[in-house]
């Protein structure tokens, strides 16, 4: 079995330091990273559902009802808070997934991808003609707070959310890094190779597709949460299907091997999309494909192979044969 | 003596392929028992349909007295039937211990635990130990991958075994063994899993193995059983030399 070198408690301290970091970085990284967080938040979820083998094309229908649900609660009750926005947008997320989840899990493959593209499309149809939600125009919220305190100057404000995303994704990659160590991890990987035998073995592997696919629908609801309180503003896009390809495309740049990867690849993708953008604002998609293809080419299993890989083969023991028959 | 798998006049159709034409048989907890037949004869049918993989058209599966016929696999699994296969069905990618911890923990009645390791618990010498019984304890951290075919075959049985099953069926269990390699094959898996599978049944197309591990042999055509009994006895029937083993005994 894999040898893990420490617990995946350890990255809490890290986690930490890497939120007080924010404090020592320019204004405009807070944003950015901000941004990148979030969105790896998603892409984490869409990790630990690959890990069945299927991989969803609709995040963005979790993400836009983690993010609507926030926002219809924080304007009709007042809810401002960070932290419990972040845990409403979860819970809608992840109820969505509890619900959607069963019927989902019967299908495998390309089926499954493109009936959570197709759910997350209907979603965002219903999201354009519903009035009472704004329509294709969306809402504005109110600025969140933190425990009572309510931050007036921007630098702080976008501190704390910076602070706030980075604790919440980095306490998610911690989770996920339990998860994957475990045995219901172990058994996740057994499902994405040959889900029949695990039948044989008198396991459920649509039980264990159903809680990945929860899990991963309440980190995209948490992000979709996120993503409201750096706007402050709810639209239909949330749900949109290149909403959804961008979470795809970071999980591909990461892989499957490695928690770590996925903050990576988010932070990668959105340093080559501002530079890009920056240098050059007209072809900046061109220059996002030609990095996509470079790690495809270069790293097909993902930036995780980088060293998860290594890692792997370092554990392996030189085989000597014994015991063959 | 009681029976531990009771079939009663089980029929299957594959449109015009008649799979198993009333088929009955009573497995008795104890025995050794081989199912022997050509290709396409009906035991592998037979096989699926005691593990909960096809249904049948009409007619009863009974463990231990309850019907199983409608069952899924999983369900027939946690009522004590563990199955291998012809084709090694391992999960290629992980460890041969990593495969036996994934039977093993399908074995246990608690639901699967999101944050105790893997490998915790005693949960790896569980895995290694099962591995251990089949002389593969070296190979507890190699790919599946990385190993030959002969040894995923006894890993599969393996993982079957894990459950302790009141019935384990092997499905071909020296297919893709050498031929100076099957009798040390077989008297592995016969020693691994003499402790732990009340009865043991066991598709096989080597006469000679069947002669030497079964204490009973039932002969399948065209999906009815032409012969039952003794090996002996079986394997000298007119039938079962004219439509199975081809006049070779």
């Amino acid at each position: 079995m894999r040898q893990w070198r420490f617990h995946p408690l350890v990255m809490v301290l890290p986690v930490i330091a890497a939120a007080l970091a924010g404090r020592l970085l320019p204004t405009w990284t807070l944003s950015l990273a901000t941004v990148a967080a979030s969105n790896a938040l998603v892409a984490l979820g869409i990790v630990v559902l690959a890990r069945t083998g299927n991989v969803s094309f609709g995040q963005g229908l979790f993400f836009a009802a983690g993010g609507y649900g926030v926002a219809l609660v924080a304007n009709a009750w007042g809810v401002t808070d960070a932290t419990l926005q972040m845990l409403i947008g979860a819970a809608c997320g992840g109820l969505l997934g509890l619900l959607i989840g069963p019927l989902i899990a019967r299908y495998s493959g390309i089926f499954f991808g493109m009936l959570t593209l197709a759910l997350s499309m209907v979603f965002y149809g219903a999201l354009v003609k519903s009035s009472a939600l704004g329509g294709s125009d969306g809402f504005n919220v109110g600025r969140p707070t933190l425990f009572g305190i309510v931050f007036v100057d921007p630098r702080e404000a976008d501190f704390m959310l910076y602070a706030v995303s980075v604790v919440t994704t980095g306490l998610a990659g911690i989770v996920a890094a339990i998860l994957f160590r475990s045995e219901f991890g172990l058994v996740s990987l057994a499902v994405r190779e040959n889900n029949l035998r695990v039948e044989y073995l008198g396991l459920s592997a649509n039980r264990v597709i159903v809680a990945n696919f929860a899990i991963a629908a309440a980190f995209a609801g948490a992000s979709g949460a996120f993503a409201l309180m750096a706007q402050r503003h709810i639209d239909p896009q949330f749900a949109y299907w290149t909403t959804s390809g961008e979470f795809v495309f970071i999980a591909v740049l990461a892989g499957y091997q490695s928690v770590m990867a996925v903050y990576v690849a988010s932070l990668a993708l959105e340093l080559v999309r501002s530079f890009s953008n920056l240098y050059l604002p007209n072809t900046w998609q061109l220059v996002l494909g030609l990095f996509l293809l470079a790690v495809i080419l270069f790293l097909p299993r993902g930036i995780g192979s980088l060293w998860a890989g290594r890692a792997r083969k370092r554990a392996d023991p030189v085989p000597d044969g014994g015991g063959a028959p | 003596m009681t029976a531990v798998l009771s079939v009663r006049k089980l029929n299957k159709r594959f449109g015009a392929v008649i799979a198993a034409d009333e088929l009955s048989l009573d497995l008795v907890a104890g025995e050794r028992i081989s199912l022997i037949g050509a290709n396409g004869a009906g035991k592998t049918t037979f096989v699926n349909m005691a593990t909960g993989y096809l249904k049948p058209d009409s007619g009863s599966i009974a463990l231990d007295g309850a019907d199983i016929g409608r069952r899924s696999p999983r369900h027939v699994a946690r009522l004590g039937i563990s199955r291998s296969f012809q084709i090694p069905q391992l999960f290629i990618d992980l460890t041969a211990a990593e495969n036996l911890a994934v039977a093993i923990a399908g074995a246990r009645s608690e639901a699967l635990s999101p944050y105790a390791p893997a490998e915790a618990r005693g949960r790896r010498a569980l895995a290694v130990g099962l591995l251990e019984r089949f002389g593969l304890g070296q190979q507890a951290d190699r790919p599946i991958a990385e190993l030959a075919g002969g040894v995923r075959k006894l890993i599969d049985i393996a993982m079957a075994l894990a459950r302790r099953p009141k019935l384990l069926l092997l499905d071909e269990p020296t297919s893709g063994v050498s031929a100076e390699e099957k009798f040390a094959t077989m008297d592995r898996v016969i020693h691994a899993v003499a402790s732990d599978a009340a009865t043991i049944v066991f598709v096989e197309h080597d006469m000679d193995i069947v002669s030497r591990y079964a204490d009973r042999v039932v002969a399948f055509y065209s999906g009815r059983i032409i012969a039952d009994g003794k090996p002996q006895a079986v394997l000298r029937d007119p039938d079962v030399r004219r439509y199975v083993t081809g006049g070779l005994r």
